[in-house]
């Protein structure tokens, strides 16, 4: 599929710190992408260029094969990591002003039922919740019926239900065959939504991929976790890659069949055997060297 | 057309449903005109002003003994009809005219005139040749009701749009506005004219609110009035448009609109008046709309100026309106 935006070699310095070190992206149509790193990675900055609302010190960005240009604006949406809305304005009267801006826009009463905005359209916008007020923000970056969306770490700060609830909107949103590039730091979030993820860490792009695709290239091996309790002493003697994760331990292996057959000959107790797959966090840490969430 | 409307609209509603501050927005200046009018209207000027036309250094030749009399304050003037008619509104007790034969001019209902008659015929003697004028008293507050209407707008155009605009930069609305595609020009300009629409039914709901109890004296047009207060505040909220245009930090901003502020109500004459001031002071002023917007608003409430009396400060307020304006759009940065 031909990708609706694309950088090559996109870097962004400031005074004494190069933010972004030379990134290359080709983000096909209709997919979600995710953008994952810790703080400070430079995703934000990274998805700030590919919006537009960055210049890049160097590099280019091509949408749809052209450089970035006044009709951008019409066609794109962008839901900020942080931003304010206008004050004393009711949700209904936000979504009337950012509609008035847009040449082209879907009309309001789909948008709020869309983003279930029904029952708050009279409030105003400084006293809603932090789920309500993502859905709105997201309402705002849907407006213009852009195909290409721009989503900056839009669950950060919301409680676990808000989280879900959010990520069936998008889900919703790309069943419309939209192009959603996403940022988050959730590793989970990026696996529910996520069909082509890169990792970035100082800047750069240090592993991309679908997940599965990414998770079989790096961990060809599964985890059996195992409480101390049951092993006991009785590994001792066993060629196997095992360490202690709390009062677990886990084993390595990639010849499960072979691992299990191990373990019951020397006569460990199996009734509370785990196995666990590779997470996308596992992932992080195996090529970054370090923790998601720092 | 539509997003300025759009963008007009919500500025609108966001400053209408703040009532704290369109409370104090209506307060404040009732409160200022009602105070200082009763404060001074009934009070006498401690200085005797007397308009001297032909030079000051000839006066020291003409009235050596009335130059050196105390509490006498001379100012100079190049244009015998404009000095008149200072005489004529009671705003110059005397004039005096060493050009030539020496004359005088007095109001004949001004105490002030009479008294420093008998000061010039008791030092100087009859050589001076007496001329009277006729003409009503303008009231203190007449002469300074346009001043402290001219600076509670110069304050609300300043700080009411300057701060605004930093704060919608500080907390990320303007960088919202920026992934649109609002123009710089067009949000700029609208929030131009929604404040500006404010200030003018404020400053008129003040303006017929004052008079109602002091009954003001109005000698020219409303109308002319209303367009020279447009264009002051015009100019004025262009100004803070341009301070505002790349600030992003209150501080600063507070701090530059203090620096434009304090100069423009000292040197403006919204206090006082500049007659008699240094020369240098008299052309510094000359560089605010304020000045020009007061000058020309005394004129037409107290001397009845007229349309062409006052295009020169319609020409100049417009001028830094369209400037301020264009260079705030110019530079103006949404981050």
């Amino acid at each position: 599929m031909s990708p609706i935006i694309t950088a090559t070699n996109l870097i962004k310095q400031y005074p004494g710190v190069t933010a972004v070190d030379g990134i290359d992206l080709a983000i096909p149509k209709g997919i979600c992408f995710g953008l994952l790193g810790p703080n400070g990675a430079g995703k934000t900055t990274t998805i700030e260029m590919l919006e537009g609302i960055q210049m890049q010190t160097s590099g280019t960005v091509l949408y749809k094969g052209e450089p970035l240009g006044t009709q951008y604006r019409e066609e794109v949406g962008i839901q900020f990591q942080h931003t304010a809305l206008q004050e004393f304005l009711t949700v209904r009267e936000t979504l009337e002003l950012f509609e008035h801006l847009y040449r082209r826009t879907l009309p309001i009463p789909e948008l709020i039922e869309l983003c279930s905005l029904a029952d708050i359209l009279e409030r105003d916008t400084r006293k809603i919740s932090g789920g309500q007020r993502q859905r709105l923000l997201l309402a705002l970056a849907l407006i213009n019926d852009p195909e290409l969306i721009f989503l900056d770490e839009p669950t950060t700060g919301l409680d676990p239900q808000a989280r879900r609830n959010f990520w069936d909107l998008v889900k919703l949103v790309k069943s419309r065959n939209k192009t959603i590039v996403l940022t988050t730091h959730y590793m989970e979030e990026a696996y529910a939504l996520c069909d082509e993820i890169a990792i970035m860490d100082k800047g750069r792009i240090v592993s991309q991929g679908t997940p599965a695709h990414l998770l079989s290239e790096h961990f060809g091996d599964v985890i059996l976790q195992i409480p101390q309790t049951d092993a006991g002493d009785k590994l001792a003697g066993l060629e196997l890659s095992a360490v202690e994760a709390g009062d677990m331990l886990e084993i390595r292996t990639n010849r499960l069949h072979h691992t299990l057959q191990q373990l019951m000959e020397h006569g460990v107790n199996l009734d509370r055997l785990r196995i666990r797959a590779w997470t996308l966090e596992d992932l992080f840490i195996n090529v970054t060297g370090k923790k998601l969430i720092s | 057309m539509k997003k300025f409307l759009a963008v007009l609209h919500a500025r609108n509603m966001e400053f209408l449903r703040d009532r704290s501050a369109l409370a104090w927005n209506l307060a404040m200046p009732f409160m200022l005109v009602f105070g200082l009018a009763f404060t001074f209207s009934g009070s006498n000027k401690e200085i005797y002003k007397i308009g001297i036309v032909g030079g000051i250094e000839k006066l020291h030749s003409a009235a050596p003994a009335l130059q050196a009399t105390k509490y006498i304050s001379f100012v100079p003037y190049d244009d015998l009809h404009t000095a008149i008619g200072k005489v004529e509104h009671h705003q110059m007790d005397m004039l005096i005219d060493v050009d030539g034969a020496p004359k005088y001019w007095i109001n004949s209902s001004s105490p002030n005139g009479y008294l420093l008659e008998r000061i010039l015929l008791g030092t100087e003697g009859n050589r001076f040749e007496r001329q009277t004028v006729e003409g009503a008293e303008i009231r203190y507050v007449d002469w300074f009701l346009p001043g402290i209407l001219g600076m509670n707008m110069m304050f609300a155009c300043l700080f009411g749009v300057g701060f605004v605009i930093v704060r919608y930069r500080k907390n990320g609305f303007l960088k919202r506005l920026k992934a649109t595609p609002l123009g710089a020009f067009q949000f700029l300009f609208a929030q131009l004219v929604s404040r500006l629409l404010l200030i003018m039914v404020v400053t008129t709901v003040v303006y017929g609110g004052c008079n109602f109890f002091i009954k003001f004296n109005m000698q020219g047009s409303y109308w002319l009035l209303l367009l020279i207060a447009t264009l002051g505040a015009m100019s004025m909220i262009s100004i803070g448009l341009l301070i505002a245009a790349r600030t992003a930090s209150e501080e600063l901003a507070g701090g530059i609109l203090n620096l434009v502020t304090w100069p423009m109500m000292l040197l403006s004459g919204a206090w006082f008046s500049l007659e008699g001031a240094q020369v240098w002071v008299q052309k510094l002023s000359l560089i605010f709309p304020l000045t020009h917007m007061i000058t020309a608003a005394r004129t037409i409430m107290n001397e009845g100026a007229t349309l062409s009396q006052v295009m020169p400060q319609i020409w100049v307020l417009s001028v830094m309106s369209i400037v301020f304006l264009a260079i705030g759009a110019y530079v103006f940065k949404w981050e």
